[in-house]
């Protein structure tokens, strides 16, 4: 099993990274001079997908699941209207399923192909997702990855692996945690994890909270 | 295309390793990256189909060498280069050397919020009937395409059920090469983990894709 | 792509460089702890770059020509056939010889690594143990070939062995017509080492 794990990391530093830094510094400003792009909306896509559109999305998305037993019925029969109703939508998101975790049934998503993710609630994905390791074990070896992410789940729950081959996109949604009774959807939201929506961990119990 | 990218089960990668509070990007150029290249797809005429296939059009050992936005930034050169939009010898020299080709929809920052919330569905309307119905036992079909497929080999020649009928989508086996939007009936098809793996699959493990009806036939 | 192609070159210079130090270091090492003894690693290195090579594998074919009766010994059973003219061992412990006709032509590949009847054939050339002639003999054996140059007749069946065990293949090209009466030497010539994997015919005179 040699490999050298660091490789992407390392690649980065040093010349290799001054030399993207200059390769995409040259094409960007032969696409202004060319009039192709306009360097204000390269600079709102930027700011788009760093600040604006992110994982805090889905927790709303989960969190009202948690609290609205129809909106929960809505989300699993038809996720992208549910899920649009909330205002998120569009790119990588004009398809998206929910899938309901269980006792019995745990849900895992990836793609083995590329990186497709549901963008329109979870922002842009993570490197490990994208990564060779996450997109070669999954579909493989789910209960593997899972401890990879201090996960155990227990031998008889079944695990569900979705490879995203198509544009449709997948929103894990988590068990809501014991002792969340009464608690507002914006206090609930703040347990959703990320990687609860993708199926890599779990939501956090109000102790990791505080 | 029998890429490096089609990784599922493959081996010698190691663990999955988190990044805890990993930032969005990991350095100024992956941004400009990854915003060229949305901006870019209008006036470059391309679809996400040849976009993927773009990024994946190389030898295998260079695509598992290249970080992640490597990999859109060599597919965004060479696509462009492609259609004429750049030269080699404008990329080397960091200037437009040649007359621009007229391009339409250069995207405005007013539009950049729109154009994602508007995004890119693939349904498309039909009147054909889907082949298959959920229950139904399917045989995913060995195919080995050098162009783009979705069809990943560790289903291929697998037999798996159809979960559910989604509906009639662009099919990128002939989008990403210009010959249309072709659309056909989509399926989400489970597999066993003991039919994809063998012994050593996972008995509690099942894995789905979705999978066009051209990839698949009856088991 | 030209900026990366570049630095892949970079790249391996360094890393040649790099290599030959650890190479060195680590024969010195072993040397040192007396594992191994220098004068046999440079018999090891002398044997394979000008002993062991195809022209052992050129008079095989080369009597199989001549010789009805060894050819049909060598495609009985190719292993002691071949230890008949003093080629045997490492890497050639089970071979097969395969017969070329009009109506079949045999490709030799090892997919998984190298595999390669070396008492016969030496050491394989890069080509041979590279992801290219891995990925393609065993799914467009005629693309293959057209890289080498060698267009064989539509109705031409095309075998590929994948050497995926012990088992090690020489492939016996056709004889060139106009070779009648030749002698086993001068025939030998005309046996190219790429004829006996299989990428390509024996020469014409």
């Amino acid at each position: 099993m040699a490999h050298d794990h660091h490789h992407d990391h390392d690649h980065e530093h040093g010349s290799e990274l001054s030399d993207m830094q200059l390769r995409t510094r040259a094409l960007e400003t032969i696409l202004i001079e060319k009039g192709y792009i306009d360097p204000a909306a390269i600079d709102e896509l930027i700011e788009t997908y760093e600040k604006k559109i992110g994982p805090r999305n889905g927790a709303q998305v989960v969190a009202k699941s948690w609290v609205d037993p129809q909106f929960r019925k809505w989300l699993f029969e038809d996720g992208t209207a549910a899920i649009g109703s909330l205002g998120f939508g569009g790119r990588s998101g004009n398809h998206l399923v929910a899938l309901e975790n269980t006792p019995s049934v745990h849900n895992m998503v990836v793609c083995t192909l590329c990186s497709c993710y549901p963008w329109a609630v979870l922002g842009l994905p993570p490197l490990w997702y994208k990564s060779a390791p996450y997109r070669s074990r999954t579909v493989a070896d789910p209960r593997g990855v899972l401890a990879d992410f201090g996960i155990a789940l227990p031998k008889d729950t079944e695990i569900r692996v979705w490879d995203s081959t198509a544009e449709l996109r997948y929103l894990v949604v988590p068990m809501r945690p014991a002792g969340t009774e009464g608690w507002s959807e914006e206090k609930l939201a703040e347990l959703v994890t990320r990687d609860s929506m993708i199926g890599t961990g779990v939501a956090k119990s109000p102790k990791e909270l505080t | 295309m029998n890429g490096g990218q089609d990784l599922g089960g493959m081996h010698g990668f190691g663990p999955v390793e988190p990044e805890p509070n990993e930032p969005v990007f990991h350095a100024e150029w992956e941004k400009r990256a990854f915003a060229l290249t949305l901006a870019m797809a209008r006036p470059g005429g391309w679809n996400i189909d040849m976009g993927r296939f773009a990024r994946e059009n190389r030898p295998a050992g260079e695509y598992l060498a290249m970080s992640y936005y490597q990999v859109w930034f060599a597919a965004l050169e060479s696509m462009m280069k492609e259609r004429d939009l750049v030269a080699e010898d404008e990329i080397a020299a960091g200037h437009s050397l040649h007359t621009p080709k007229k391009v339409e929809r250069v995207l405005s920052p007013a539009d950049v919020l729109k154009v994602l919330h508007r995004g890119g569905p693939t349904e498309r309307e039909t009147n054909t009937k889907p082949a298959f119905k959920p229950g139904d036992r399917v045989r995913a079909k060995t195919i080995n395409p050098p162009t783009h497929t979705r069809l990943p080999r560790y289903v291929r020649g697998r037999i798996g059920e159809i979960e559910r009928v989604i509906g009639c989508h662009v099919f990128p086996d002939t989008n990403s090469l210009g010959a249309g939007e072709n659309p056909q009936w989509l399926y989400t098809v489970r597999f066993d983990g003991r039919e994809l793996w063998g012994p050593q699959g996972d008995p509690t493990a099942t894995v789905s894709v979705d999978a066009w009806e051209p990839y698949l036939v009856p088991a | 792509m030209s900026d990366h192609h570049d630095h892949h070159h970079d790249h391996d210079h360094s890393e040649l460089s790099e290599t030959q130090l650890r190479v060195r270091a680590l024969e010195t090492v072993l040397t040192e702890k007396g594992y191994v003894d220098p004068a046999a690693l440079d018999l090891l290195i002398e044997t394979y770059e000008t002993k062991v090579g195809p022209r052992n594998g050129a008079r095989v074919v080369a009597r199989a020509w001549a010789d009805a009766d060894y050819r049909a010994r060598l495609l009985k059973d190719a292993t002691p056939a071949i230890a008949e003219l003093g080629y045997a061992g490492r890497q050639g412990e089970h071979i097969v010889a395969l017969e070329n006709t009009a109506a079949q032509h045999n490709m030799v590949v090892c997919t998984l690594c190298s595999c390669y009847p070396w008492p016969v054939l030496g050491l394989p050339p890069v080509w041979y143990k590279s992801a290219p002639y891995r990925s393609r003999a065993v799914s467009d054996p005629r693309g293959v070939l057209k890289d080498f140059g060698v267009t064989l007749p539509n109705d031409t069946k095309i075998r590929v062995w994948d050497s995926t065990a012990e088992i090690r293949y020489l492939v016996i090209p056709m004889r060139p017509k106009g070779t009648e009466g030749w002698s086993e030497d001068k025939l030998a010539a005309l046996v190219t080492r790429d004829s006996m994997i299989g990428t390509g015919l024996a020469k014409q005179p």
